[in-house]
């Protein structure tokens, strides 16, 4: 019962606080916050909203799973973000080349996205097992390098054909064929749902996401791989002398987050049709946040992705509404992840010294039963 | 050879060093189209881009030095820029960059609360911290400057000309230009070290001054003070240090603020002398670069320093270099420094390194052969791929402090 009570109060603690904070920074300002609140909680509740949420929550979700294969053994993939770019793009410039029969198209952009993704976050995997590179500062530089470096010379490279009359519609790659992208699953909505109005549409990658975050548990919990990952990661000492090759538990863990943040991408990928010339950056980042708010278990990561999108969207509103600065949603993402990271730490120690008191009893009591 | 060379006082091999690098570049400009690689602008922006990647990366020094990993610098550095542009706006240029520092410091100080008192993972706070940051910055900023992104022109805390050398004023007398000068007769090599020292001594911001300044003082600080001692115990054996007394928590949550603080003044130089106002997206990363510096320098300030300069080189020279040729002369460079990497390599016996740098090497040369110039792509990517190469090469070599990223609590060993 304690041991439920306190992984429970450190969420609930964190938000408690977080409301508290961006309630005093709405009313530093002299906006309402319960206007505020209430004007974000009644636009949520529209369908409309909440499809935009979902697939908002999409592309955040595969990044967290991404970001938690290598926490989950002490290995901090910061680079998500130019992974997934560098995917996004590439798979955006396969499509487009190739012409094929709807489901093959689909899964050889999916599957490019993936590999291309895979193997730049291999290199730092490389680096770090062949040369002892540190994994943060070598994934920080392959951001900056993928991003200012090989995009910004691969979108020059693979213009599309611009054509007669040029517009900056037609920046970005070549578009993909209709059989290329990923249907919206609209109707599997509505079959719970009313009809989906104001020509929202579900992304397809929403399924995608959800059997990610299956994989993701079954790999982690019920196969011998998640076993040796989540050894290495707790202990690497006696992982390693349990039989688990240190170096080739990193390069596979490390490129398998890369193949997972290969997806990430997708979801834009299905709506555009290209790689647009500004596609969406920070997911990474955003993706970390979520991967460390939901402590890197599937379900918390869903329900943390669906927090980050809920803030992100309904706080569009207060634009038109003017109840208060919809920059209040960030301000509110950062602080909930401080203040849970900070409160999951008081926790974890609370449970530490639960147990270290319950083994000292139980040994206390077994000194008892055997006389010296 | 190399023991004369650390016999030498630090001032003298650091200039041994700067006159070769001089010379690299004057001998790569005489065989290439390109006069870019010593104009004094060269100089000149080289400091100005220098100037927070340093700043920030010595924050890095002082906080882990005493055991604590700080890659929130980046967040640190936007605190900075934003309050060091709100407090330039409001109270002027000076108390514009106290009170960045002291937004810098706010950061540092999260981040000692979350890593040292609750001992969360250090970069797991940092990334926390590097999202935090630019969402408070956005939010300030919309409501006081009503866009979530731009602030109003800051004003900087201005300039100064050395005397003698770089023809600066001595109370309403303007001395002679030296190195002016010198740079007119255009003799090789001479000259060529005059505009480069000119560019560094002429229109150099304060801050730029304080920057330099910083580095002495950090040496000074950390391995000649009582303070730097105690602040090194706490990154290499903080139960060591806690045995003899030493308030271990208070000294982590010092370095950790002047870390902060240090980032925060980077931030404030960005805001108010770099881009003349706040806009977000404006640190570029550089407090990542920062870190950068921090590694490749090996945990040092002369090394910070050293790394700061050779990013900032990179970046201001790509500046100016519209039409690409200095930045292909770049490419000379590159091949030189790794052959240079090959026969050090080939001496230690080290054959993979030496057959890696060779084929570097002869990459780099391949390239300035048959191209004429670089798009700019290479030029921004350039500074990364030379960080990664340093620690390709060199991650074995460096020695990070001992406890370096190790949660310490107080009572176990």
């Amino acid at each position: 019962m304690r041991k439920i009570s306190i992984s429970l109060a450190a969420p609930v603690g964190a938000f408690l606080l977080t409301l508290v904070v961006s309630t005093i920074a709405l009313m530093a300002f002299g906006s309402s916050p319960t206007e505020a609140y209430a004007d974000m909680l009644s636009h949520a509740s529209k369908l409309e909203t909440q499809v935009d949420i979902l697939n908002r929550a999409t592309p955040f979700y595969l990044s967290a799973v991404a970001a938690a294969i290598g926490f989950r053994m002490n290995l901090f993939n910061i680079g998500v973000e130019g992974q997934y770019l560098m995917g996004f793009l590439f798979a955006a410039q396969v499509g487009g080349l190739v012409s094929l029969p709807q489901a093959l198209h689909i899964l050889v952009i999916m599957l490019t996205a993936m590999m291309v993704s895979s193997l730049y976050a291999g290199l730092a995997g490389i680096l770090k097992t062949t040369r002892g590179v540190n994994e943060v500062i070598s994934t920080i530089m392959l951001n900056a390098i993928a991003i200012g470096g090989l995009i910004a010379w691969l979108q020059q490279k693979w213009q599309g054909d611009l054509g007669e009359n040029f517009s900056s519609t037609s920046l970005g790659t070549k578009p993909i064929d209709e059989s290329g992208l990923l249907p919206t699953i609209n109707g599997l909505l509505e079959l719970v749902t009313r009809e989906v109005g104001q020509g929202k549409e579900l992304t397809g990658m929403f399924l995608v996401a959800i059997l990610v975050g299956i994989a993701y548990y079954v790999l982690l919990n019920r196969t011998r791989f998640g076993f040796d990952l989540r050894a290495s990661g707790i202990n690497p000492f006696a992982a390693r002398a349990g039989g688990v090759p240190p170096k080739r538990m990193v390069l596979a863990a490390m490129m398998l987050s890369g193949a997972v943040a290969g997806l990430i991408g997708m979801t834009e990928l299905a709506d555009t049709g290209k790689f647009p010339p500004d596609p969406i950056q920070g997911l990474g980042f955003q993706g970390i946040a979520v991967a460390l708010l939901g402590r890197n278990n599937p379900g918390g990561m869903a329900f943390a992705a669906l927090l980050f999108a809920f803030l992100d969207v309904s706080s569009g509103v207060l634009d038109s509404t003017g109840a208060a600065s919809r920059e209040i949603a960030v301000i509110m993402q950062g602080i909930v992840l401080l203040t849970a990271v900070v409160a999951y730490g008081v926790a974890n120690r609370f449970r530490e010294r639960d147990e270290a008191r319950e083994a000292a009893e139980v040994l206390a009591a077994e000194r008892e039963v055997v006389p010296a | 050879m190399i023991s004369t060379l650390t016999r030498m006082p630090a001032w003298a091999r650091w200039a041994l060093y700067a006159a070769l690098g001089v010379f690299l570049l004057t001998l790569v400009q005489t065989i290439s189209d390109t006069e870019r690689l010593t104009q004094v602008a060269t100089a000149r922006e080289m400091l100005r881009f220098a100037v927070p990647i340093f700043l920030a990366g010595l924050g890095g020094l002082f906080s882990e030095r005493a055991g604590v990993v700080n890659i929130g610098l980046e967040g640190m550095l936007i605190l900075g820029m934003w309050f060091g542009a709100w407090g330039s706006i409001n109270y002027g240029a000076w108390w514009g960059l106290a009170i960045g520092i002291g937004g810098g410091m706010i950061g540092g100080l999260l981040h000692a609360i979350a890593t040292v008192t609750f001992q969360v993972d250090h970069i797991i706070s940092g990334v926390a911290i590097n999202i935090l940051a630019p969402a408070i910055t956005r939010y300030l900023s919309e409501e006081i400057w009503e866009s979530p992104t731009t602030s109003p022109r800051t004003s900087a805390v201005g300039d100064w000309d050395v005397p003698f050398l770089a023809g600066g004023t001595i109370f309403g007398w303007e001395s002679p230009d030296w190195l002016l000068t010198i740079s007119q007769w255009e003799i090789w090599y001479l000259s060529d070290v005059a505009q480069l020292s000119r560019g560094l001594l002429r229109g150099t911001s304060w801050v730029a001054i304080i920057a330099l300044a910083l580095v002495p003082i950090t040496a000074f600080v950390i391995w000649r003070t009582r303070f730097g001692l105690r602040l090194r115990i706490c990154g290499e054996k903080p139960s060591a240090g806690e045995a003899q007394g030493i308030n271990i928590i208070r000294y982590k949550y010092i370095a950790v603020i002047m870390s902060g603080g240090l980032a925060g003044l980077g931030g404030a130089f960005i805001s108010t002398e770099l881009s003349g106002l706040f806009q977000g997206g404006n640190s570029a990363g550089r407090g990542f670069i920062g870190l950068a510096a921090l590694i490749f320098g090996n945990w040092r300030p002369g090394g910070v320093l050293l790394g700061a300069l050779l990013f900032g080189y990179v970046f201001g020279l790509d500046l100016r270099d519209l039409d690409g040729t200095a930045s292909h002369a770049m490419l000379l460079v590159n091949a030189i420094a790794f052959t240079a990497v090959g026969i050090w390599a080939f001496t230690r016996k080290n054959r993979t390194d030496t057959i890696l740098a060779a084929v570097l090497g002869f990459g780099a040369l391949f390239w300035w052969i048959v191209a004429d110039t670089v798009p700019s792509w290479w030029s921004n990517t350039l500074p990364y791929v030379v960080v990664l190469l340093v620690l390709v090469f060199f991650a074995q070599r460096l020695r990070m402090p001992v406890s370096l990223g190790q949660p310490y609590r107080k009572g176990e060993t």
